[in-house]
């Protein structure tokens, strides 16, 4: 099934190839490897297999049922769907069944793509590993010792071990491109904005974005071409113009500028990292890029950064889990009142990582705090910005690891703040809005494992086209 | 902002947060608080005098709505993950006489 697909989405719209039958391999995939990765939270396969059913049939009266015909996609269980549960992963939304869909399955549906199920995740998205989620870890196709990395471990897992062609995740600090990185598949944020959010349950609203997992860069486009664009019920969706970049991912570009900041050549990049990084600069040189040594000073405030407005975003939207109109509510003691409800609904609910979050968000934004914090953070954001702003001048795309280690052993990182500093290369794309991609770059070999190494691309705000374009060159180059 | 956090900072945070935490976790909760802002800290020393905040990576102004009447979601539907209804309502406890202050 690694044929591009477009060619794939070709035969079925062509009657070549049925979509029934892409979704009946899939499933006997899933079914053979899916109790060892627990990619998926909820399969929905007799959904599937009936809008497989109802491409075919369109084909078969001579219609066409959009670009992404027959596509199999699996969607990040914090995406909301009609079908099934979304449940975020936590035991606070464990039987919420969505009233309506999220715009990205609305358009992915009317592009004639098949949805197989919800895949696991940290839980709110909250995490590095998907080992917050209330219902089990997502083990790694290389290594299923190791994590898929996160929060959206369950995508790009699914999409690693040959589960589905394309997958949807959703990136706060990195979690589609650390994952993609860490199972060794492509993984695509866009620029803040290009794809609405409505319907996706809010973690940090000034930074999240959906974007695809998929198998490479070209199929990844594919599938974002397909949701990106304004959206009356997000109005945070951009009026930027868009046209479809899939057709043209292959064209190479010519005198392409490749930044190299000195801060990710960092020591503590494992040394399989800085090997990739090191292989990737010479295939930009052997493909005729010019490299340019670039400086990013702020880079190791991003965390700090991160760390103040992610968790403050986070304890405000989360407020509304209050065990009142939806969630889990708490058994209440005779006697006690609504306050206590809130309290041990929330308590009983959300998993350690969540509540820290929610503590850490509270505490930065209380009065006597707040500028110190979360304001202080807010105008590090400005200059983190305009940090990027300045490196854009120089240079067309910024090249770097995408993680400073490959997957982890489960289990094997008790500190948050250890697992919080892993985020150091992707949550400056989030704090700037700009677009990043991850893409196989190697392997380290570990205990007779071969562990994917991933490097990061990422670009000017809006400048997806460059890009998809450059990443395609990395990704042929480094095949 | 070097003041270490407290246990009775704590509390007060998990009340503002409107979560319960027994007070046998109170002490690890600090720790692992304190920890983190130990690390975010190094904000502090950054010069931020005169740079405006940014809230938002967009610059976009407030966007308005066509005026016009659409159809709600059916009551029914939007009840369906109700924890605890009555009639067409959402059932709660008690809310008026001591409500546990703010």
């Amino acid at each position: 099934m690694n044929r591009p697909l477009v060619e794939i989405c070709g035969d079925v719209r062509a009657g070549k190839v049925t979509a029934r039958s892409r979704v009946e391999a899939y499933l006997a995939e899933i079914a053979r490897r899916e109790p060892e990765i627990h990619a998926f939270n909820e399969l929905h396969a007799d959904a599937a297999r009936a809008q497989a059913d109802a491409i075919d049939a369109t084909v078969r009266g001579g219609g066409d049922p959009g670009p992404l015909a027959g596509a199999v996609i699996a969607i990040k269980d914090n995406i909301v769907m009609r079908e099934g549960r979304t449940t975020c992963s936590s035991r606070m939304l464990e039987n919420y069944r969505s009233p309506f869909d999220a715009t990205v399955i609305d358009r992915l549906r009317a592009a004639g793509a098949v949805f197989i199920g919800k895949t696991n995740l940290d839980e709110f998205a909250m995490g590095s590993s998907t080992e917050n989620s209330a219902f089990g870890v997502t083990r790694n196709p290389h290594d299923p010792a190791r994590v898929a990395g996160g929060s959206s471990g369950g995508s790009a897992a699914a999409v690693s071990a040959g589960f589905c062609d394309a997958a949807l995740g959703s990136d706060t600090g990195g979690s589609i491109r650390q994952p993609a990185a860490l199972c060794g598949c492509v993984g695509f944020k866009p620029t803040y904005g290009r794809v609405s959010r409505y319907g996706l349950v809010a973690f940090g609203s000034s930074l999240d974005q959906i974007g695809p997992f998929a198998r490479s860069v070209e199929d990844a486009t594919l599938v974002y071409d397909s949701l990106v664009g304004r959206d009356p019920s997000d109005s945070t969706t951009a009026d930027v113009a868009h046209e479809p970049l899939a057709a043209k991912v292959r064209e190479p570009l010519t005198r392409l500028r490749v930044g190299i900041p000195r801060e990710y050549r960092s020591a503590a990049n494992a040394p399989a990292v800085a090997a990739a990084l090191d292989r990737a600069i010479a295939a930009a040189r052997a493909f005729g890029a010019e490299i340019v040594d670039i400086d990013l000073p702020l880079t190791d405030l991003g965390i700090s950064t991160y760390y103040v407005i992610a968790p403050a975003e986070a304890s405000s939207n989360l407020a509304r889990f209050d065990g009142i109109r939806y969630g889990h509510r708490a058994k209440l003691a005779p006697g006690e009142d609504l306050e206590a409800l809130y309290s041990k609904s929330r308590a009983e609910g959300f998993g350690p990582e969540v509540q820290r979050r929610i503590l850490l968000g509270t505490y930065v934004l209380s009065s006597g705090y707040y500028d110190a914090y979360y304001k202080r953070a807010l105008q590090v954001r400005r200059l983190i910005k305009e940090e990027f702003d300045r490196a854009f001048e120089k240079c067309d795309v910024i090249l770097g690891p995408t993680s400073p280690i490959p997957a982890f052993p489960i289990g094997g990182m008790k500190d948050p703040l250890s697992m919080y500093l892993c985020d150091v290369y992707t949550v400056n794309t989030n704090i700037a809005g700009i677009p990043g991609i991850s893409l196989n770059a190697g392997f380290a070999d570990e205990g007779g494992r071969r562990l994917p190494i991933g490097i990061q691309l990422q670009s000017k705000a809006f400048d997806e086209e460059t890009l998809l374009r450059a990443a395609t060159m990395f990704e042929r180059a480094l095949g | 902002m070097a003041d270490a956090l407290t246990d009775a900072d704590i509390k007060k945070i998990a009340k503002l947060s409107r979560l319960s935490l027994p007070d046998s976790q109170v002490g690890a909760v600090r720790t692992q608080l304190s920890s983190i802002l130990g690390h975010i800290a190094q904000l502090q020393a950054v010069e931020v005098a005169g740079v405006e905040p940014m809230a938002h990576p967009l610059r976009i102004v407030n966007r308005l709505g066509a005026d016009e009447p659409k159809a709600a979601m059916p009551v029914e539907e939007l009840l369906r993950n109700a924890p605890a209804v009555e009639d067409r309502y959402l059932a709660v406890p008690k809310v008026l006489g001591d409500g546990g202050g703010a």
